[in-house]
């Protein structure tokens, strides 16, 4: 998955670092997000003891990491991280050139009976998500599964919802999110744009 | 990248991503479920014209973990007795939807030649005396693994390189990725061309080693042979083979690897073979990680 750059456009920026954008969050805005997100895992998981944080690559590892940084700042409780790459598991393998994999890292202990968060940038068609419930089905049985998402920006095309939502975003499958992270592009935005030329309709950064 | 006939076709950002990706699904291993779904639905078909159990028995266990549907073909029991054509066994297998044909065969240049009649990726698992790519990749992924780099690696390739696909294979590979390869060999037992080869040459195996960071020693291949190359066994034993003191005269952390199958007591004496610096049980751990990244960069995309 690669950062979303759009196509030109000539919409003037207003704070977006990308020319042809709106930044629809700023990196303060984020923050909060993610604190109320960190906020709701623990009530909702009863203070998230067996909680184990996924991130899927690329931006949904930092945010994962970000996310138990969060929880231990407020609980003061080290809740396990990692990643997990769906590659392998996708829908859309043979429709594109081969893809590179990422790294998949599960924490030590494993995932049997821990409540699962998979923690993803952007929720889009939602075939992402279907794929990483298939290899979190290879990788072991957890109590429960939930997604947390930074923005979800509608158009799915399977039967999946977010448990956890940083920003309702509505959108038009004619734009881009693009969301930029400070480990992975040197600073933190949400971004709205013109669409970039898709092969396909779930081409991409959808989740 | 549509078939791997030769490691030389390889660029060293294609190694690279092959080696790379292998590291990725070298994990698939130590998982309980040992299996991905990525090439359901995908015919891969195992065509050896040669005895072979590790190479072949790898590429089946790299695809059915891969979830690819495998058919084994050896032309033992099958139409070749009966005196089909490569090209005719290549048109029916053809006729099957085979998507990836792995083929071994005595004659070098046969993988090449089926790459002309089939609309499937060819994997080259092994040509006569030219190449044996997977073998290469997989050795490079070992010396990385074990040694941390392959940029600037001294290895030292030794033994029967005239009949060796492996170490064609090798010699491409690893100049490619960076690393410094020496061939050691009695002059009967190297090829003619060996000068045009990117490598350098010795016949003076004790003279290489303290300068080595690894070895791998080839089989005398027997089989290949219509002639005698060297006197005795013994003779070659001690001017090429590598036992204890040898080991002990080699940089401390260099590593003794194999293409298998070993002959003890020929190449390789019991002592190194069983000695933890020697990698060939690894090598073969490594074989199946590797030849899912092979498979799946060829199958696995559009």
């Amino acid at each position: 998955m690669h950062a979303r750059k759009p196509a030109g456009g000539s919409e003037p920026a207003d704070t977006s670092p990308v020319p042809g954008t709106r930044a629809v969050l700023d990196g303060s805005e984020i923050n909060r997000a993610l604190t109320r997100i960190a906020h709701e895992v623990l009530e909702r998981t009863k203070g998230g003891r067996d909680v184990t944080l996924l991130g899927i690559p690329s931006r949904g590892v930092p945010l994962a990491r970000r996310l138990a940084e969060r929880i231990e700042l407020v609980e003061n409780l080290t809740v396990p991280h990692g990643s997990l790459d769906v590659t392998m598991y996708r829908d859309d393998l043979r429709s594109a050139p081969v893809r590179t994999l990422k790294r998949t890292e599960i924490p030590a202990g494993g995932l049997d009976d821990r409540v699962v968060v998979l923690v993803d940038d952007v929720l889009f068609s939602g075939r992402t998500v279907r794929a990483a419930l298939d290899a979190l089905n290879d990788l072991g049985r957890p109590r429960a599964v939930q997604l947390a998402v930074l923005v979800d920006r509608g158009h799915r095309e399977l039967p999946i919802r977010a448990d956890y939502v940083g920003k309702n975003l509505p959108t038009s499958l004619r734009e881009s999110v693009t969301v930029r992270l400070d480990e992975t592009d040197g600073d933190d935005a949400v971004l709205l744009g013109p669409a970039r030329p898709r092969p396909g309709t779930t081409e991409g950064k959808d989740v | 990248m549509r078939h791997l006939l030769s490691a030389g076709d390889l660029s060293r950002d294609e190694a690279v991503l092959v080696l790379d990706t292998a590291a990725e699904l070298a994990l698939v291993g130590d998982r309980s479920v040992k299996k991905l779904p990525t090439l359901r639905g995908r015919t891969v078909v195992n065509l050896f014209y040669e005895d072979s159990t590790r190479t072949r028995t790898s590429f089946e266990l790299a695809a059915k973990r891969l979830s690819a549907d495998v058919v084994n073909f050896s032309a033992k029991g099958s139409s070749v007795s009966k005196g089909e054509s490569l090209k005719d066994t290549a048109l029916t297998l053809q006729a099957m939807g085979a998507d990836g044909v792995v083929i071994r065969h005595s004659a070098s240049g046969a993988a090449h030649r089926l790459a002309g009649w089939v609309d499937g990726s060819v994997l080259n698992a092994g040509d006569g005396t030219h190449e044996h790519p997977t073998q290469a990749l997989l050795d490079a992924y070992t010396m990385r693994s074990r040694l941390g780099r392959l940029e600037g690696l001294r290895v030292a390739v030794v033994g029967d390189i005239l009949h060796s696909r492996v170490a064609r294979s090798n010699v491409l590979l690893l100049t490619t990725l960076g690393a410094h390869v020496t061939l050691v060999a009695p002059p009967t037992l190297l090829p003619v061309s060996v000068h045009t080869w990117p490598c350098e040459v010795s016949y003076d195996l004790d003279a290489v080693l303290p300068k080595t960071d690894v070895v791998m020693m080839l089989r005398v291949q027997a089989e290949r042979m219509h002639d005698s190359f060297f006197p005795s066994v013994r003779e070659y034993s001690r001017g090429y083979g590598m036992h204890g003191e040898r080991l002990a005269r080699m940089p401390e952390d260099a590593i003794v690897m194999h293409p298998g199958p070993m002959v003890r007591g020929m190449e390789i004496s019991a002592e190194v073979a069983d000695s933890p610096r020697c990698t060939v049980t690894e090598q073969v751990a490594n074989g199946v990680s590797l030849r899912m990244a092979v498979l799946y960069l060829l199958l696995g995309g559009s």
